[in-house]
């Protein structure tokens, strides 16, 4: 049940970042999405405002939304797991794509 | 209605959703007293935690089928996606664990991220505390066994707050909310306005028991309760005047907009910083006449970043399908500081270096953002326009860094296109000597202008009516832009408040204008104001 912060000495297996175009910030549809989809993946994933975190459990819809991420902000995400570069490479598509509805259950 | 009538109550709040209505009076008790029970064991009380967070999203998953919008359906699914979140409900177990009842260990866990988002700076994330309580208090009324009182429809509903939930539950049919809390930006509120339920928040308190009867009015903000005869009938037909005139609009809404006397008139929107977007039908206008980029653009690093400013305004682009898209460039200073690039300590900083000058002050920055508006062109019918423009020579140096930025993208092989570049008419030099600029297109920023003009301050409320943008002084500045623009076939609009207030739709067809930038929510209203309107010929104009 420990989430939040990456634990120092930690090396992540898979990153990768994405720019929110979506308007207004991470707000609730957008970050239910993220959570939704980061759930789908075995792999533990993170999400950060910076380059070198703080980190958030990325699976966490209190933890994503207390982030209060702002419209045009960097994510970056770090995944660790045997699944971990599909989800950080997911996730960075989600953000991308402005968060669309893509046919995958989402 | 009945023989004992209670005397007439008045209460004031502020409107959050505009109309009028009338119906039963329905007051919603604060929260009910704790039934008192005894405490099961520490696995009686977990079981029965679980149970009830079970049932509770049961329930909201089925009202989450019920309502049909997607924006209802969204709030629904955040309830539901926190409760399914480990981190929200495990500190409930924790208190279980630790001895107390459900209920309690519920409250005290739920309380305190309530609080959390209560307090926050960002109204969105204070206004989801609503969101929160709502959820806690559904859990609170499962394991208590309670259901929510039933509430016939059209009802006049008066409460401290209004959940969400509980509001997509009731049949509104004619009926009004009036909360004694509540926030102008809470879901509850946006799906009021989404829905057309009158709303009132910050109601005064008062003792309502006894009344049976209540009308909403927020044209006045007032909560009527057991209103006397002779208002009810003067409401009535308030009201169903009110009803003709927005039936009215709404018919307008997706049309295009033309006068009584069968001109076309352009309409765009202005926008802000491009989040109002994804409510909107681009159907509804022919383009977008602002973009305010110094709403979009907030600090040092995003004036330098031009791949985030690119993808910004590529998104707005995409958005117009084909439409002309006006953004205009950084309008910073004045009243919209960016820190570490706008001139701080200025005396008079509305007479200061901001808009254009302090654009040219920082060419680097204006080039930055001139490169990703030209690349955004080549997606779309993109202008580019500069602000507080004074003299001529700013604009002529505005457009030598122009083509010097599109010489650039042209030279690195990136694709691009050359963008038309206008200018804001705000300032009165520049208003009158409108002869002198070789731009290809003016937009009258009628805000600034009547501030500059009638030299008052625009926030300051005593000078009010010194603001009348009907003023002969303001009419006849505005009338010989247009006249020149029209002249030289030079394209010109309207940006302020100005085209948004309908009662100066008339004075500003009159003047020959025949392109309006408004606000999105007034699209309906201002295309019927310009529909019942029919244009004068030159000899009635007032002005000449």
């Amino acid at each position: 049940m420990t989430s939040g912060p990456l634990k120092a000495g930690l090396v992540p297996r898979s990153r990768s970042r994405a720019v929110l175009t979506h308007a207004g910030g991470l707000h609730a549809r957008p970050a239910i999405k993220l959570t939704q989809l980061a759930k789908r993946f075995q792999s533990e994933v993170w999400i950060a405002l910076a380059e070198h975190g703080p980190w958030i459990d990325a699976k966490s819809i209190a933890r994503v939304m207390a982030t209060k991420t702002p419209y045009m902000a960097t994510l970056h995400f770090v995944a660790e797991g045997n699944d971990a570069a599909e989800a950080t490479s997911a996730l960075a598509r989600l953000v991308e794509s402005d968060f669309a509805d893509d046919g995958n259950g989402g | 209605m009945e023989g004992d009538t209670a005397a007439v109550v008045c209460l004031r709040g502020t409107p959050v959703s505009a109309g009028l209505a009338r119906g039963r009076l329905v007051v919603l008790a604060d929260d009910d007293p704790p039934p008192s029970r005894e405490r099961g064991s520490v696995a009686e009380e977990s079981s029965r935690m679980q149970a009830a967070i079970a049932s509770a999203s049961a329930e909201l998953a089925a009202l989450t089928e019920r309502v049909g919008e997607a924006e209802a359906q969204a709030i629904l699914a955040f309830q539901v996606a926190m409760l399914a979140d480990r981190v929200v409900t495990e500190p409930a177990f924790a208190a279980i664990e630790a001895g107390v009842a459900a209920e309690q260990g519920w409250r005290t866990a739920m309380d305190l991220q309530i609080r959390e988002y209560h307090e926050a700076d960002d109204l969105y994330f204070r206004a989801r505390a609503s969101d929160l309580r709502d959820m806690r208090d559904r859990v609170l009324h499962t394991l208590r066994g309670v259901d929510a009182t039933a509430i016939a429809p059209g009802s006049i509903v008066v409460a401290a707050d209004l959940p969400p939930s509980r509001f997509l539950e009731i049949a509104w049919d004619g009926g009004g909310v009036a909360l004694t809390q509540g926030s102008p930006n809470s879901h509850v509120a946006m799906l009021a306005r989404s829905r057309g339920v009158p709303m009132l928040i910050g109601l005064e308190q008062a003792d309502l028991r006894g009344h049976t009867e209540a009308l909403i009015d927020t044209d006045n903000a007032i909560l009527v309760v057991s209103p006397d005869g002779k208002l009810a009938v003067d409401f009535a037909s308030r009201q169903q005047r009110a009803g003709i005139a927005r039936a009215e609009a709404e018919r307008y809404l997706n049309a295009p907009a033309v006068t009584a006397s069968g001109e076309r008139v352009q309409l765009l929107i202005n926008v802000a910083d491009g989040s109002e977007l994804d409510r909107l039908d681009p159907a509804c206008c022919d383009g977008i006449g602002l973009v305010r980029t110094e709403l979009m653009l907030r600090n040092a690093a995003d004036l330098a970043d031009e791949e985030k400013q690119y993808q910004a305004y590529c998104r707005i682009v995409r958005w117009a399908d084909r439409r002309p898209v006006t953004i205009r460039t950084l309008d910073a200073g004045g009243d919209k500081p960016i820190s570490g690039y706008t001139v701080d300590g200025e005396a008079n900083p509305f007479l200061g270096v901001r808009g254009l000058r302090l654009s040219l002050r920082h060419p680097d920055v204006l080039t930055t953002q001139l490169r990703a508006l030209a690349r955004a062109a080549s997606r779309g019918l993109l202008k580019v326009m500069v602000p507080m423009v004074t003299s001529p020579r700013e604009l002529d140096r505005a457009r030598v860094l122009l083509d010097s930025a599109v010489a650039g993208l042209c030279k690195e092989r990136v694709e691009y296109a050359v963008p038309e570049l206008g200018m804001m008419v705000e300032v009165p030099a520049a208003a009158l000597a409108i002869d002198l600029f070789d731009a290809d297109f003016f937009s009258i920023g009628s805000n600034d202008l009547i501030q500059y003009l009638t030299a008052s301050s625009r926030d300051s409320r005593g000078l009010s009516p010194l603001h009348d943008p009907l003023q002969p002084a303001v009419l006849r500045l505005i009338h010989e832009v247009v006249r020149h623009a029209n002249a030289h076939r030079v394209p010109v609009s309207l940006c302020g408040d100005m085209a948004s207030d309908v009662r100066c739709i008339p004075a500003l067809l009159d003047v020959g204008l025949r392109s309006l930038s408004v606000a999105p929510a007034s699209v309906a209203r201002v295309k019927s104001a310009i529909a019942r309107h029919r244009v004068a010929t030159p000899t009635e104009l007032p002005l000449a």
